[in-house]
């Protein structure tokens, strides 16, 4: 059987196993109008890890998850999930796919409960009674519950992180992706995120993969980690790997020293004066 | 050459939000309340400003059509003439631009602010399909609710025809001979080509207004531009339309 497709994962709700799924990302290139985002990127997901996509600012990090979740498709290269292309409606159909939005992209017009119930309204899972349930536990391991007859406007971005995340635990997800799940977020709830996500694969097997800034979140709970820059994978390890690197990049990267001595601060401090 | 291809790819854009929408027929009976919820927003919000519009423009049918027909002493036909023109043309197509203004307006502003707050995109990895849940409920509820408004628009403009036939002087007309030549006029046919008409327009703007919502790329600034170009677009067709269908229908 292919490596990629036969870990088993835990509903959170029933309990029950479903297969968790592999993603195979294979000499992938992204354009736009010409402009090349993303080069020749290539990698696997095994079944059940959590692996962490990391990079700087503009590296290519978040339209790679775009790729992978099907919302876009790669100009040359392949991508599968669970063996299918993600883009097409039956792969949807097959595997649970959820993704966690950098900024929650909850539905605004929808309260929070409606916003978690409209998934198992649409594909018939249950009745309202167990959607009810399943709606409320999702809520519970997110400790939002009491933001039940809220409206997205009417939360912090901590819970409406929380909130998009329980939204993605109702679907019962074979593949987690989280886009940013703890930017804008201050330490404290940071911290909560991280631990729900390695909660989330410890308890139920959840494939999950991560696109963060967050050090502290790859290098704590990711299986593995690939660092993206000016769209190339310039490196992908385990958590113990990069943390023993001396590539002076990926050092510099990992751990950034702020050197007010550098001669961009000076210049910046000769500009001030001036102006 | 740029902007041919802009066009077909609009047209091509429309056409397979169309045939999607209409794959989904099916799931209408268990859409009821978001079906609901939009024959709510394309009828019953729509219909007092659809009232005062066609009474006035029922009035100045009557203004004009007393100044225009005193003169070879035919004042009696002015019933029909206003009868006619709202039937099967101003009804229709004036209740069509205010659709295109204020409904068109706000699905294309809704949509929009849907696609660029990634909303849309979180429907696509849900595998729900926004053509399902959020363009077949309003294609649904304009084909309904437009023959309402329809009607209603050519009985308060006739009404407002009346009231200028009755009370301007130099019209001066009874509504008993107002309403006789209306009725003598105006067929049923001309009613439901005039129906006809609407439906076609009020369909396309629906459409139309979804499919530029749904296709806006950028930041909330494009939000804006989207819905400038959702009323636009929609106030161009109706006017091309209102030819090929008039032309169809005589």
């Amino acid at each position: 059987m292919d490596a990629l497709s036969c870990s088993k994962t835990r509903n959170p709700f029933t309990g029950a196993e479903a297969n968790a799924v592999g993603v195979k990302v294979a000499g992938v290139n992204k354009s736009y109008a010409g402009t090349p985002v993303l080069h020749d990127i290539s990698f696997d997901v095994l079944p059940g890890e959590i692996f962490v996509i990391m990079g700087p600012s503009g590296s290519g990090k978040s339209v790679l998850l775009r790729l992978i979740a099907g919302l876009e498709s790669p100009t040359t290269g392949s991508i599968t999930v669970d063996g299918q292309d993600p883009c097409l409606e039956e792969t949807r159909d097959r595997v649970r796919l959820a993704l966690v939005f950098q900024a929650g992209a909850l539905f605004n017009s929808l309260s929070v409960y409606d916003n978690l119930a409209l998934y198992p309204r649409e594909h018939r899972s249950g009745d309202e009674a167990s959607i009810r349930q399943k709606v409320m536990h999702a809520l519970k391991i997110l400790s939002v519950e009491d933001a039940v007859n809220k409206f997205p406007s009417e939360l912090s971005g901590g819970m409406k992180k929380r909130v998009s995340i329980a939204r993605a635990l109702v679907m019962e997800p074979q593949l987690l992706l989280y886009d940013e799940p703890t930017s804008e977020l201050d330490p404290v709830m940071s911290a909560t995120i991280t631990e729900i996500i390695a909660t989330l694969k410890n308890e139920y097997s959840v494939t999950s993969i991560v696109v963060t800034h967050d050090r502290s979140l790859a290098l704590t709970i990711s299986n593995r980690v690939g660092i993206l820059m000016e769209g190339k994978l310039i490196t992908l390890g385990t958590p113990a790997e990069l943390k023993a690197t001396k590539d002076p990049v990926l050092v510099d990267f990992l751990n950034p020293k702020i050197d007010i001595a550098h001669p961009r601060f000076k210049k910046l401090e000769t500009q001030e004066t001036t102006t | 050459m740029k902007q041919l291809n802009a066009i077909l790819e609009g047209v091509g854009s429309v056409v397979q939000l169309f045939l999607k929408s209409l794959s989904y027929a099916g799931t209408l009976p268990r859409q009821g309340s978001r079906f609901i919820e939009q024959c709510y927003m394309i009828g019953y919000t729509t219909l007092p400003i659809v009232a005062i519009l066609s009474f006035f423009i029922g009035t100045v049918l009557a203004l004009e059509a007393g100044y225009a027909m005193e003169g070879f002493g035919a004042k009696e036909f002015i019933g029909s003439l206003v009868g006619l023109s709202m039937a099967r043309e101003l009804g229709p197509m004036m209740t069509s631009v205010l659709l295109a203004g204020r409904v068109g307006s706000a699905i294309a502003a809704e949509l929009a602010s849907m696609k660029v707050y990634q909303e849309i995109d979180a429907l696509t990895t849900m595998n729900i399909p926004p053509a399902k849940i959020l363009v077949l409920p309003r294609l649904a509820a304009v084909l309904v609710m437009m023959p309402v408004l329809i009607i209603i628009a050519n009985i308060v403009g006739w009404f407002g025809g009346s009231v200028v036939a009755r009370y301007v002087s130099y019209v001066g007309i009874s509504p008993e001979s107002y309403f006789a030549a209306l009725r003598h006029y105006t067929k049923f046919k001309d009613v439901i080509n005039g129906i006809e008409k609407a439906e076609v327009f009020g369909f396309v703007v629906v459409l139309v207004c979804c499919d530029i919502g749904l296709n806006t790329k950028g930041g909330p600034r494009e939000i804006g531009a989207a819905v400038t170009r959702a009323v636009v677009v929609s106030l161009i067709l109706i006017l091309v339309l209102d030819y090929f269908v008039t032309k169809i229908l005589l």
